[in-house]
């Protein structure tokens, strides 16, 4: 039950659809009606991606298809994008990607939308080598009308660290979700994510962290910020196997809705089969603190100001967590950028 | 300089200041004294103008100019000042750059130009040495984890920096230890001016040591009842408030 299998089949019944508990708050089935035609090569050209001046090595998806040849493994930060360029047309990827053991990899991930209302379905496995160290940042980018579905797989092996935030500002739908199988062993996880969504924008951030062995750390916050009719979709589930103990993940989700029609669904789920570990998660959605509002005017700034100081400083907490200096102030500014719109 | 008329306000229907009359010539400081209920916060947020207080009857003004017809922000921008009896904590964004954009946005509501960069810097080391607040504190979120003194020092230090005329302190002495009342005491001192008229809202008269009034005011149920010089002060110390919630009961 994928959009991939969907789009390849033209069978809708493959859709996920509400009735997946796991789809309830994304659902496809009762979204699409018809299958779009498949997306044809494209050749022309395509705008600069947002890392791409980071990056020693670009790995390039356009409609579906990679254009460049392989990475040559030079660098050890490398630019991967998938963009959609025809309006109206739908497409699926998969990309693997091997992380050697005790190496590093700084995975800049963007999702472009160049055209209009396009559906795209992106599937990745990342297997990371004992001892070895990925952060990845993913920016999805879409365009407003876009369905696009954004899926890792990712695997570790003993004594990994696995870093990873996810930016969104939505689309029409749009989910981003990541699943980790955590091996424990000391291995180290940390999931972040933003969401920045106006108009009628949907963004899901969903992750699945089973943890499979003593002594894994999993930390995860994310954070979103919705306005107008836009809607937010937070899912994250840690399951600690039996087995599993000294497990140490802690999850927090906190959103501010900026409008009496926005809305944020939320479910932190945390099923723990395993004795002696330590788990804890945090939920909280609400609006701006109007005494901290007021303060700042009593001190001159004027509301509309004090307002995106509040919600960029509410959002800055999980961008400062980023640990690739370029990264960090590429997504800086991108949120910026995305709530000076969203204001 | 402030000149307050017959003022009268409410929090949600009931009624809190019930006809409060003062007036502050510029180069003065006069003194808000009274038990706690009285209305003396309720009277520092209606002159600035936070939501949920409705004013019914009466007139505020800042030189001739209406105070309440204006934006809470506009009134900072005239110069009205208040150090807030709770300073809220304001995560993600580091004290010097909430300042920085206060004065940047007072100097603009002014039509004057923005501070430079350095020159901001140069002016937030020295007022922050003055009042013995280590520099590196300016650079986190606003307040966080501040201890209740730490707080009141940074009320200080942002009214030093915004430099405004008309200055309210509300309690700015609960929470203080000797030492820190004296360093707060002499930050407010130095911005004594021919031009400039303070406020200075307490419950104890120890404040006042320190900060010398020229008059002082009992506020007691919403109303001033008692004004007098700086011996006042004394008197309210030595028998407490008790005729005062008595006679305005
Ligand atoms: N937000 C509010 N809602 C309801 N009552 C309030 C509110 N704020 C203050 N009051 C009431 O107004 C009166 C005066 O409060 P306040 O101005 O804080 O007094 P003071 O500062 O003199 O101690 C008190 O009776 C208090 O309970
Ligand atoms: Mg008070």
């Amino acid at each position: 039950m994928t959009l991939a299998l969907a789009l390849k089949t033209g069978d809708l019944t493959q859709l996920p659809s509400r009735r997946d508990e796991d789809w309830r708050w994304t659902d496809l089935r009762g979204l699409i009606r018809t299958a779009p035609p498949a997306s044809p090569a494209f050749d022309g050209e395509i705008a600069p991606g947002p890392f791409d001046a980071l990056a020693a090595d670009t790995i390039l998806f356009v409609n579906g298809r990679q254009r460049h040849a392989a990475a040559s493994g030079a660098g050890d930060v490398v630019a991967l994008r998938f963009v959609s360029a025809t309006e109206g047309a739908g497409h699926a990827a998969t990309y693997a990607i091997v992380v050697e053991p005790d190496t590093t990899l700084v995975l800049l991930e963007s999702h472009e939308g160049q055209a209009a209302g396009y559906m795209s379905d992106v599937t990745l496995d990342i297997a990371v080598g004992e001892g070895a160290r990925v952060e990845r940042i993913v920016l999805v980018d879409d365009h407003a009308e876009a369905i696009d579905i954004v899926t890792a797989e990712v695997d570790l092996a003993p004594g990994a660290t696995y870093v990873q935030t996810v930016l969104t500002s939505g689309a029409r739908r749009q989910r981003v979700e990541t699943r980790v199988n955590h091996p424990g062993a000391h291995a180290n996880v940390r999931l972040d994510g933003v969401y920045v969504l106006d108009h009628q924008r949907h963004a899901d951030q969903t992750t699945v962290v089973t943890h499979g062995g003593v002594d894994g750390v999993t930390g995860q916050l994310t954070k979103g910020v919705v306005t107008d009719q836009a809607r937010g979709v937070f899912q994250g589930r840690i399951v600690v196997q039996p087995g599993a103990d000294q497990t140490d993940a802690r999850m927090g989700h906190h959103a501010l809705i900026l409008s009496d029609k926005a809305e944020v669904d939320a479910k932190p789920e945390l099923l723990i089969f395993a004795d002696d570990v330590a788990c804890a998660h945090g939920n909280t959605i609400g609006a701006l603190d109007d005494e901290a509002i007021f303060y700042a005017r009593q001190r001159g700034i004027p509301e509309a100001e004090a307002r995106a100081m509040l919600t960029q400083a509410f959002l800055g907490e999980v961008v400062e967590r980023i640990e690739h200096d370029g990264a960090r102030a590429i997504a800086a500014a991108w949120v910026a950028q995305r709530l000076g719109r969203a204001q | 300089m402030l000149s307050i008329q017959n003022l009268h306000a409410t929090v949600g229907d009931k009624p809190i200041l019930k006809g409060v009359t003062l007036d502050v010539p510029a180069g003065q400081v006069h003194a808000i004294m009274g038990p706690n209920g009285a209305g003396k916060s309720t009277l520092s947020y209606v002159l600035t103008g936070r939501g949920g207080y409705e004013v019914t009857e009466g007139s505020a003004s800042l030189n001739g100019e209406d105070l309440l017809a204006l934006e809470p922000n506009e009134r900072a921008a005239k110069g009205v000042f208040l150090s807030f009896q709770y300073p809220l904590e304001i995560p993600g964004v580091p004290a010097l750059t909430f300042i920085r954009t206060a004065l940047n946005a007072q100097r603009r509501a002014r039509g004057e130009d923005e501070i430079a960069a350095p020159a901001f810097l140069k002016l937030a080391k020295e007022k922050a040495a003055a009042l013995k607040i280590d520099f590196e504190m300016l650079k986190r979120g606003l307040n966080v984890g501040f201890s209740g003194g730490e707080k009141k020092r940074m009320e200080i230090l942002q009214m030093a920096m915004l430099s405004p005329k008309f200055l309210i302190l509300d309690e700015t002495d609960s929470g203080l230890d000797i030492d820190a009342l004296k360093i707060v005491s002499e930050g407010v001192n130095a911005l004594r001016a021919p031009d400039r008229g303070m406020l200075v809202i307490t419950h104890y008269q120890r404040l006042l040591d320190y900060i010398k009034p020229d008059r002082v005011h009992v506020l007691a149920a919403g109303r001033i009842v008692a004004s007098g010089g700086p011996e006042l002060a004394h008197q309210l110390e030595a028998e407490g408030y008790d005729k005062y919630t008595v006679a305005a009961a």
